[in-house]
């Protein structure tokens, strides 16, 4: 038997019934810090996990796959005279 | 006195020279469609190439006065196309490629232009590998 003088207060927890009011109040509390503390903790985990990474190659998009032959063709002779005409930005 | 008169009759003639000056400057300012020496360098020297699409891209040794450039002649360029397109009835977008497989046969040999592949390539004496599409 240690000495009561340090620990004071209440009885020491001679009955079983006595050690498990104690663990009821332990666990209790413990369920409580979960439920507040695990969201906090899941959320900072979920947060520092999300990055976002540029793709290493250029995107590329292709506007002008439905550009036919055929307007080419008809601009040809317009863009020609239109590229001589200013020349100081072909 | 006469001194004062033959100052009064220097700073007009000084004036006059200066005003023939600024007309002639403003005249012959349009008159010149020449290009930047800059922007030749940067193609003589394949910084720039001509892309596919009707403007200029830069191909390497990218600086934010070459990027400036660049940006202000695509701008101009775009500001013709879309005054030519609208003449000719035609999108940007066509009325532009249609200029890009015409800019790109006319590179020099040295200079960079974009191969329907995407990438870059340097014009040779060959004839340049152009979209199917370009006359």
């Amino acid at each position: 038997m240690k000495a009561r003088e340090l620990t004071s207060g209440g009885q020491p927890a001679k009955s079983a019934s006595m050690r498990d009011r104690g663990n009821g109040l332990q666990s209790k509390s413990r369920l409580a810090a979960v439920l507040v503390l695990g969201p906090i903790l899941f959320g900072s985990i979920l947060g520092g996990c999300v990055s976002v990474n540029a793709p290493d190659k250029p995107i590329v998009i292709e506007l002008n796959i439905n550009i036919r032959q055929e307007v080419i063709y008809r601009l040809s002779a317009d863009a020609g005279n239109t590229i001589e005409e200013n020349e100081d930005i072909f | 006195m006469q001194r004062g008169l033959e100052n009064r009759k220097l700073r007009r003639i000084v004036l006059a020279a200066g005003a023939v000056a600024l007309a002639l400057g403003g005249l012959a300012g349009p008159a010149y469609a020449e290009r930047d020496p800059a922007y030749d360098a940067a193609r003589a020297s394949g910084q720039v190439g001509e892309k596919m699409d009707g403007y200029l891209g830069i191909v390497t040794g990218e600086t934010p006065e070459l990027r400036r450039l660049i940006s202000d002649i695509n701008i101009k360029r775009r500001a013709v196309y879309a005054q030519k397109a609208q003449a000719a009835s035609a999108t940007i977008e066509e009325y532009a490629l249609t200029a890009g497989c015409l800019a790109i046969a006319r590179t020099q040999p040295g200079e960079k232009y974009q191969a329907p592949d995407g990438g870059w390539r340097t014009r040779t004496t060959a004839p340049p590998v152009r979209d199917a599409r370009c006359p």
